[in-house]
């Protein structure tokens, strides 16, 4: 009897591996905080996690001696912040006060773990008027009271190498799609002879599920799509998604003014090495300057992500999703008062302008943006992108579930169009194949 | 392997002075049964914490594993997850119909990571096997090689999985460039060694370097049993070294390779590591395994009773494979084993 049992304790262990679900995470315990200490969970906006904290330093610093409560700071990387959120969630032990993604903000609504924002939070950050409008949009659901409010701006803007536009001869960045592709076509060359193009018009990252499927949302809203119809049925293979997605990925597969190599970088800031190398001369960023000053890069121009024709407004005039980091109050939290007069901290005029210069960001309320600091052309191009050319990604509650999907499907097609060749009909195969599974999920 | 050593152990003599007034003899030849039942709680008392302990971290995940599968467990409900609503086999349905984009996804993927664990298990033995007979004879330098073949396993594996990601990059990656710019293969173009097709083989090749010095290390010491007269004896009467190894070694070893390569079937199986730490969250199609498509469905899309339903039929396989193993292929009547 014996034997049998310890190798079914064996695969028991291995089973209870294979299930662990629920189990993993794990972390999350934070010390029972005494009533003047708060514990907040920051995203990483720096140059790393130290970094990170290291800006946030003195900011909660004047805080802690504004209130006389002190903040128990822990940065978590992106990669692990989503889930240690839903570990928080689950188990409802987290912390007083966090980030989030501005993404996800109706997903964990949905979850009911946090503090809507009316009453006291509502008044603590001085209403909603004080607010971009975009990014108060992104909240939470159309029609319920939010339950995050906005702490950094971002927006896409298409960045550029002013050495290699004026190698090439181009005065002026492109602004339409067309004038985009040409001018990343005089981009594309080969410079060492060895007849192969080393030098690229487009540099993406085309292994990052959620910056595809930022460009699948906008690519598609500029041809006349969307990713749901009125109803909140996936779309994502109706024609304009196709058509958007098909611009998107022919640059790699037909066009031919991003390296194939694209299809491996999964990292932002991977993209940002192609620029600031001369590999590639233009590319879709929300906030490379950091990556720019680390590197002391200066050869760069800022310009609106290109359109369908010049000058559209409305939806097909969407340059970018409304991206920024949001701000949450768990409803758990043992020390509310504490933990919502910190979320009026970090939201008021002065911590805005301070928090938003040092992670170069845009400030979410719009008196902090007239501020010197906000001036600059970049600033103003992302200001314009984010006031007046965003919309938010689709507020509902599967939106994770739409990014990694349509994110995916695009990452497989640059991986396809990297080793072979991408026609019409796999694009649309691709985004049927995650329509199904969106549709099955809803 | 060991259990004489451990019956005249600590634990043995334990047993002995409380149970059993004449050692080296039967119990059951020396005491009355009722009599040993009640004097004999002593030893399952001192089972009992790690028992209990056992069922909590062992039992218990894989029995909520297994509720979770019955549930509609998603984000909306995740807080008050104890009341999300039963579902019965409707994540089952979900998951198995293979008219369904999910379904099929499923079922490819179970064919693809038997293969997968056929040729990493295959290969790993081979490599293991080879290792093992080549160090079992005595030379200069043996010790140095031993401890370099244990390299990959002792080895963080993260760490060693990441320099693999790292060699086999497109762009800058090592293999590229022995590949393609020293040895100029495949007509200067570069191949993509973790996206497409090639992306199997990759995983393949990382993971059985990752997995062979286990089995390397499991033979050699399977080999140091083995006594050498009974090859001399066999070389007197002519057999030749593959005679040797398949009429002496293998039937030799073959108790320890059973176990052997059920272990090493089991994690191979259940591998994830590898591709996560190679692919990131999503893996390219021609290389999901059954864990990674497990993790997407649960964490990807947050509904973890589909999530929880395949791995109740992860479970299920193979545990069937796992018993009909042991029955068949493991050596029998080993009950003091």
């Amino acid at each position: 009897m014996k034997n049998p049992m310890k190798v079914l304790s064996a695969v028991a262990a291995t089973a209870a591996l294979a299930l662990g679900l629920s189990a993993c995470g794990g972390g999350g315990s934070s010390p029972q905080a005494s009533s003047d200490t708060i514990t907040y969970w920051a995203s990483d906006q720096g140059n790393s996690l130290d970094d990170t904290a290291a800006k946030l330093k003195p900011t909660l610093d004047r805080f802690t001696e504004k209130t006389g409560v002190k903040v128990q700071l822990e940065v978590i990387s992106w990669t692990d912040l989503y889930n240690r959120i839903l570990t928080a969630v689950t188990s409802g032990d987290g912390p007083d006060v966090l980030n989030i993604g501005n993404t996800w903000a109706v997903t964990l609504q949905e979850t009911g773990a946090f503090e809507p924002v009316e009453g006291e939070l509502l008044e603590a950050v001085g209403g909603k008027d004080r607010f971009l409008k975009t990014s108060w949009s992104t909240g939470g659901a159309e029609g319920k009271t939010p339950t995050s409010v906005p702490l950094y701006g971002l927006a896409y803007n298409m960045y550029y190498n002013t050495k290699l536009f004026k190698e090439a001869g181009i005065e002026k960045a492109p602004t339409t799609w067309d004038e985009f592709v040409a001018d990343a076509k005089k981009l594309t060359k080969d410079t060492n002879g060895d007849g192969k193009p080393d030098q690229w018009g487009f540099t993406a990252a085309g292994a990052s599920v959620s910056a595809n499927s930022h460009q699948a949302f906008v690519r598609g809203l500029q041809n006349g799509g969307t990713l749901f119809d009125g109803d909140g049925k996936p779309t994502f293979d109706s024609d304009p998604q196709v058509e958007g997605v098909k611009q998107f990925v022919d640059l790699m597969a037909t066009d031919k003014v991003m390296s194939p190599s694209d299809a491996e970088l999964s990292q932002g800031s991977q993209k940002v090495d192609n620029l600031i190398n001369g590999k590639a001369a233009m590319m879709f960023d929300q906030s490379p300057l950091k990556n720019f000053a680390a590197r002391d890069f200066k050869d760069w121009g800022v310009a609106p992500i290109p359109m369908m024709t010049a000058g559209a407004t409305g939806d097909r005039g969407t340059q970018s999703h409304v991206a920024g980091i949001n701000l949450s109050v768990f409803k758990n939290s043992d020390n509310k008062a504490n933990a919502i007069k910190l979320a009026g901290f970090l939201t008021s005029d002065e911590e805005q302008i301070a928090l938003n210069k040092a992670y170069s960001s845009l400030p979410v309320v719009t008196a902090a943006s007239s501020d010197a600091a906000f001036q600059t052309e970049e600033v103003k191009a992302k200001n314009d992108a984010l006031s007046n050319h965003s919309l938010p990604m689709p507020l509902i509650a599967k939106e994770g579930q739409m990014e990694t999907l349509t994110g995916t499907a695009i990452k497989n097609l640059f991986a396809k169009a990297a080793t072979g060749t991408v026609s019409e009909d796999d694009i649309r195969a691709a985004l049927k194949d995650a329509n199904n599974q969106m549709a099955a999920a809803q | 392997m060991s259990h004489s050593a451990l019956d005249s152990g600590p634990a043995a003599a334990g047993s002995t002075a409380a149970v059993d007034p004449e050692p080296g003899k039967p119990r059951a030849a020396s005491t009355p049964p009722v009599r040993k039942r009640r004097r004999s709680f002593l030893p399952y008392g001192l089972i009992l914490p790690a028992a209990i302990l056992e069922l909590l971290i062992h039992i218990g995940p894989m029995l909520l594993g297994i509720w979770i599968a019955f549930i509609s467990l998603t984000q909306l409900n995740l807080t008050n997850w104890l009341n999300a609503p039963f579902v019965g086999l409707q994540n089952f349905i979900n998951g198995l119909n293979p008219d369904s984009t999910i379904g099929q996804a499923f079922f490819s993927t179970v064919g693809r990571t038997l293969g997968y664990t056929i040729l990493v298990v295959g290969f790993s033995w081979m490599l293991g096997m080879a290792g093992a007979v080549f160090l079992s004879s005595n030379f200069k330098g043996r010790a140095l090689l031993r401890t370099f073949f244990l390299v990959p396993y002792a080895l963080p594996a993260y760490v060693g999985t990441i320099a693999w990601a790292f060699m086999f990059n497109q762009r800058d990656g090592a293999v590229n460039q022995i590949l393609v710019d020293t040895l100029h293969l495949f007509g200067d173009e570069r191949p993509f060694w973790l996206l497409g097709g090639n992306s199997f083989g990759a995983m393949v090749i990382v993971n059985v370097w990752q997995l062979w010095p286990f089995a390397f290390l499991m033979l050699m010491a399977a080999l140091q049993n083995v006594p050498t007269d009974v090859y001399e004896a066999a070389a007197i009467d002519g057999a030749t070294l593959w005679q040797q190894f398949r009429r002496i070694t293998l039937p030799m070893v073959r108790p320890a390779n059973g176990v052997l390569l059920m272990v090493m079937s089991l994690w191979t199986f259940n591998q994830f590591n590898v591709p996560f730490v190679l692919f990131g969250a999503t893996s390219p199609k021609e290389a999901t395994l059954i864990s990674p498509l497990i993790y997407q469905n649960s964490f990807g899309s947050w509904n973890f009773g589909l999530g929880g339903a395949m791995s109740v039929l992860l479970l299920i396989a193979l545990f069937i494979a796992s018993v009909f193993y042991i029955r068949m292929v493991l050596p029998k009547g080993a009950d003091n084993d």
